[in-house]
């Protein structure tokens, strides 16, 4: 479904990606660990087309991001970081312009956002302005584009930043509701959330792959077995090599 | 190749938008107000005693130098720095498609607030009989004008995330094209360029090619002017985005 390959950015002389490569199939969320500034939200803009990698490539559903950068567009569903979204527009209208871009036309469209709204449960503030939201609102209306033309490759960008509790539970629950059937990659520095969510997690530091494996594979790389501490073992190594 | 629905979706959102906010409102009592004032209290519509719109068209490319790149000023800079544009460049539309959209309905929008200036005619055909032909190939004229405006304005928009910058930008650039065959400009230029280079430099600028449609005469020459610049501004914007969308 989902092919990373030797990915690679340089942003001038820095070095914010290096060669990092992964797979990730249907009916599997992928958890993409790493500390803040590690390079995840930068590989996430290469893989939906938005960044041109310096080097590498991604293929989504079969399609390469470099040659037909549109027919990779099409399978994604992408919610980037912070939920931007469009403040004077109303969320059914929003969500309508989602739909006619993805090619919802005329009742087809109008029934796809009707259903997004129910399932992401946004029926409360559909008529009102995005600007006016409260966060979690926010967050879920930037989710529902994301999955309006269910989408087979799912990639969100922090998805529970700065949500309460029972609005991540909420995003949770939305997130494993779909799971069996497409594929996901969440980016995350919250750990619980990998325990809660992802089959799988890949751990990026300084720009580079440190791990691939279940929680469980890694968490047993620690001598304590959680995985807050492999995660620092991992990552602070990386940190220190490169500071000094 | 672009599609026309994809370059419609964008294009429709852009001109709602504009109807959202306060500024379409803001931007047409201004210009209608604006240009009232300098057409009928400046340039003395009524005591001029000729019923044509000459003095009404004078204006208009000084009005558009004001308003044009503040109503342009948001269409990337607002994106960029609130962040939709990764998920405008993220859905299945090409840089191309959301820049043609953008720029066609900020086009449109400049365009009705020229076409519901036509009181102006009414009065005129009412105290008159202008000629309704150099009325028409001026009104041509002028949404040419804004629409060459409308480009520079779109692509100073894409150069920074500050609508200021681009407002600032926009005006500067507009300025110049407005003035580039004006002799203190050129005679910037005449002292130490050759003589071939201070014509191509007078040939840029707006005017004479506003001023002709202005006497009623519409010719190919012109319109390929500025639709060549226009071409040219939306070619700059694409590699500006290209360069700068995430910066």
């Amino acid at each position: 479904m989902l092919e990373v390959d030797g990915l690679t950015k340089h942003f001038g002389p820095i070095e914010a990606v290096r060669g990092v490569s992964f797979q990730a199939d249907k009916g599997e969320v992928l958890g993409f660990l790493g500390p803040n500034g590690a390079g995840k939200t930068t590989t996430m803009r290469m893989i939906t087309g938005f960044l041109p990698p310096s080097a590498g490539t991604a293929r989504v559903c079969g399609h390469d991001v470099g040659a037909d950068p549109v027919a990779v567009k099409r399978c994604l569903g992408y919610l980037p970081e912070n939920a931007p979204a469009y403040d004077s527009m109303t969320v059914t209208d929003f969500l309508r312009f989602g739909a006619g871009i993805r090619g919802f036309r005329g009742k087809a469209g109008r029934d796809r956002v009707d259903e997004t709204i129910v399932t992401c449960r946004l029926e409360k503030v559909r008529h009102q302005a995005i600007g006016t939201l409260s966060k979690g609102y926010r967050q879920r209306t930037c989710f529902a584009q994301a999955v309006l033309h269910d989408p087979p490759v799912l990639i969100m960008d922090e998805p529970t930043d700065g949500l309460d509790p029972n609005q991540k539970h909420l995003v949770r629950e939305m997130i494993r509701e779909m799971a069996s059937e497409k594929t996901i990659i969440i980016s995350t520095h919250i750990l619980e959330e990998v325990e809660a969510v992802c089959d799988r997690c890949v751990i990026i530091s300084n720009g580079e792959i440190v791990a691939n494996g279940s929680p469980d594979e890694l968490k047993a790389k620690s001598p304590s077995g959680t995985l807050a501490e492999t995660f620092r073992m991992l990552t602070l190594d990386k940190e220190e090599e490169n500071n000094g | 190749m672009a599609s026309i629905h994809n370059i419609g979706a964008i294009f429709r959102r852009e001109l709602k938008a504009y109807f959202q906010s306060a500024v379409a409102y803001v931007f047409m009592v201004v210009f209608l107000v604006l240009t009232g004032f300098l057409t009928f209290s400046v340039a003395r519509f009524y005591e001029r005693g000729v019923a044509d719109l000459a003095p009404f068209f004078f204006w208009h490319p000084w009005v558009y130098l004001l308003l044009v790149p503040a109503a342009t000023m948001s269409l990337w800079a607002e994106e960029r720095r609130s962040g939709t544009v990764e998920l405008l460049l993220t859905m299945p539309i090409t840089m191309t498609e959301a820049i043609l959209g953008k720029f066609f309905a900020a086009w449109l929008f400049i365009t009705i607030g020229v076409v519901l200036t036509f009181p102006i005619v009414i009065t005129a055909a009412y105290l008159g009989s202008p000629d309704m032909g150099v009325v028409l190939s001026a009104y041509f004229g002028s949404i040419l004008l804004a629409g060459a405006y409308v480009a520079v304005g779109m692509l100073t928009s894409s150069m920074s995330r500050s609508q200021v910058i681009g407002f600032v930008l926009g005006l500067l650039g507009c300025l110049l094209l407005l003035l580039a065959g004006w002799e203190p400009i050129t005679g910037f230029f005449v002292r130490w360029a050759p003589d071939w280079l201070v014509r191509a430099i007078a040939s840029f600028s707006f005017m004479p090619h506003y001023d002709a449609m202005q006497r009623g005469v519409i010719d190919l020459q012109d319109i390929a002017y500025y639709v060549s610049v226009m071409g040219l501004m939306i070619f700059a914007t694409h590699i500006v985005l290209d360069n700068r969308k995430s910066a």
